[in-house]
């Protein structure tokens, strides 16, 4: 009998593994289970493109239905997985099928974190596409929205308020911005800029209160403060979706707990994406949780070649980017394992960081700017990561010499 | 069977003005380039936007004879247009170059 793949979530991670399992000669059957009624699309635009297109936006697919037929990809749309029975090797659904495997893997992502808060029922989150257009009605011009959260999501939607005319105040809890992922003075820049667009940022702020008023609402500061507004969107982190893991026993820790190669405590059980944290041995086998688009993408690669029995470990090095305006940001590798910091100019009112550990190994790299200014440089700096490059600091701060030219060394 | 569709060649750039190994953004008549120079010293021209999202390629890296799309790293043989794999599915189009007097044309149809 012909093996049997189940991947739950249909999201970037479990898509992109059904289609590598196929691009790596599997001939089994692919079954891949979603509980939202679209094809597989991408998440990237809900923050930007989707949120200011002229005309009705539609997700980005990344799966056709040609695509899924040609591939012989079964794809479960609408279909929430309620049980894994890892003895009988079966996945239970919502409308009572059973599913049986030989091996499974979960890309079950994750879901916004939830503002526990009074008052705080009409506040809005993204995560899907139907969040996205909901979001959106509410973006229009004059109106006040309130952003709860300085990350990434808050920022992204901060920009695509501004841009689509809103009213905008940011209330971050921390003294700055981005302060889980991004360097200090990257993260004062991106400031900086969302202050020349008029966004008001207010930093190091309690919330006591929401007060639902008639259309909208008042936000009542610790430091004691109201602002009234119109539409409030948090964007405050999320929460991997273990449930369906933790119930049939799997470890957790910050996620789906998985090695490296992104097997779980059952051998026959991966994980792949924003549900599963995993070791990093490029950083001493720290264990990370990376919510990113091209992280999602990388393992879904990589847990189809492992589902199917390769046994190379998980090497990427983390990268992510993020929209803002007319600018990028972008990381790659973890900045808070370096030590020192050198900066290097590119041009244009434009600089990036390298970050550094004791021995000069470079670990990170982060620039904020226009793409075309910094898109080529990070690139570079992610395989002198990767390749556990020790550049000197003054190699590196000097903007004379090409970054190319280090790889080569 | 011979092509009877006319080519128009357009000045896009001085040879010099791009590194070996390297790429550079060249807009005409509405629309967007990418225009190439080869490790070894050979220039090729394509579409300038990326086929999976529409982001500018001249922003990307130049690795020996690949282009890597500097959002999703979306890969393609520029000397071709042959795209490389996820994310990417759909080929670059291609256009004919020559070098004339030190300048880059290109071949517009």
């Amino acid at each position: 009998m012909s093996e049997r793949i189940v991947i739950i979530g249909a999201g970037e991670a479990g898509a992109r593994a059904a289609m590598a399992l196929r691009e790596n000669g599997f001939t089994g059957s692919v079954t891949l289970i979603g509980d939202e009624p679209h094809l597989p699309y991408e998440r990237p635009p809900l923050s930007k493109a989707v949120l200011n297109a002229v005309d009705d936006p539609a997700p980005a697919f990344i799966l056709s239905e040609a695509t899924l037929t040609e591939h012989d990809i079964t794809l479960m749309r609408g279909t929430v997985v309620t049980a894994i029975d890892r003895a009988a090797h079966s996945v239970t659904t919502s409308d009572g099928a059973v599913l049986a495997y030989d091996r499974l893997l979960l890309a079950t992502g994750a879901r916004p974190r939830r503002l526990a808060l009074p008052g705080a029922d009409g506040v809005l989150y993204l995560r899907s596409f139907s969040d996205a257009l909901a979001l959106r009605s509410h973006l229009t011009p004059e109106r006040r929205i309130v952003l709860i959260g300085g990350g990434f999501i808050g920022l992204e939607l901060a920009a695509a308020a501004r841009m689509r005319g809103c009213a905008v105040t940011v209330i971050e809890m921390a003294p700055r911005l981005l302060r889980r992922a991004v360097p200090e003075a990257i993260a004062a820049e991106v400031a900086r800029r969302h202050a020349a667009e008029g966004v008001r940022l207010i930093l190091g702020a309690g919330i006591e209160a929401i007060e639902a008023g008639a259309g909208g609402a008042t936000i009542r500061l610790a430091q004691g403060e109201t602002i009234a507004c119109d539409g409030i969107i948090a964007g405050i982190g999320a929460i991997p979706e273990t449930a369906l893991a933790e119930a049939a026993g799997l470890a957790i820790d910050n996620g789906i707990k998985a090695d490296e190669h992104l097997r779980t405590s059952d051998a026959d059980i991966f994980a792949a994406g924003d549900c599963c944290s995993f070791p990093l041995a490029l950083y001493g086998g720290r264990r990370v949780r990376l919510e990113a688009w091209r992280n999602a993408q990388d393992q879904g690669n990589h847990a189809a070649r492992a589902l199917l029995g390769a046994s190379e470990p998980y090497a990427a090095v983390p990268w992510f980017w993020s929209d803002q305006y007319d600018a990028t940001l972008q990381i790659a590798g973890l900045p808070d394992e370096g030590t020192q910091t050198v900066r290097r100019d590119l041009g244009e009112d434009c600089h990036m960081l390298l970050h550094l550990a004791p021995d000069n190994r470079l670990v990170a790299a982060s620039a904020f700017g226009p793409n075309g200014r910094i898109a080529k440089d990070v690139r570079i700096a992610e395989m002198l990561i990767g390749r556990q490059a020790r550049p000197s600091p003054a190699d590196v701060a000097n903007a004379g010499l090409p970054l190319k030219r280090l790889l080569n060394a | 069977m011979t092509s009877t569709i006319a080519v128009t060649w357009v000045d896009a750039c001085a040879a010099d003005e791009i590194d070996e190994e390297d790429v550079i953004r060249f807009d005409h008549a509405g629309r967007t380039f990418a225009i190439f120079r080869s490790p070894d010293d050979a220039y090729f021209a394509t579409d300038g936007l990326c086929t999976h999202e529409k982001v500018h390629l001249a922003d990307g890296l130049v690795m020996d004879n690949i282009i890597e799309c500097p959002k999703h790293n979306g890969r393609f043989d520029y000397r071709t247009g042959a795209a490389k794999g996820a994310p990417v599915c759909v080929d670059l189009k291609t256009y004919p170059v020559r070098i004339e007097k030190g300048r880059v044309l290109i071949g517009l149809d």
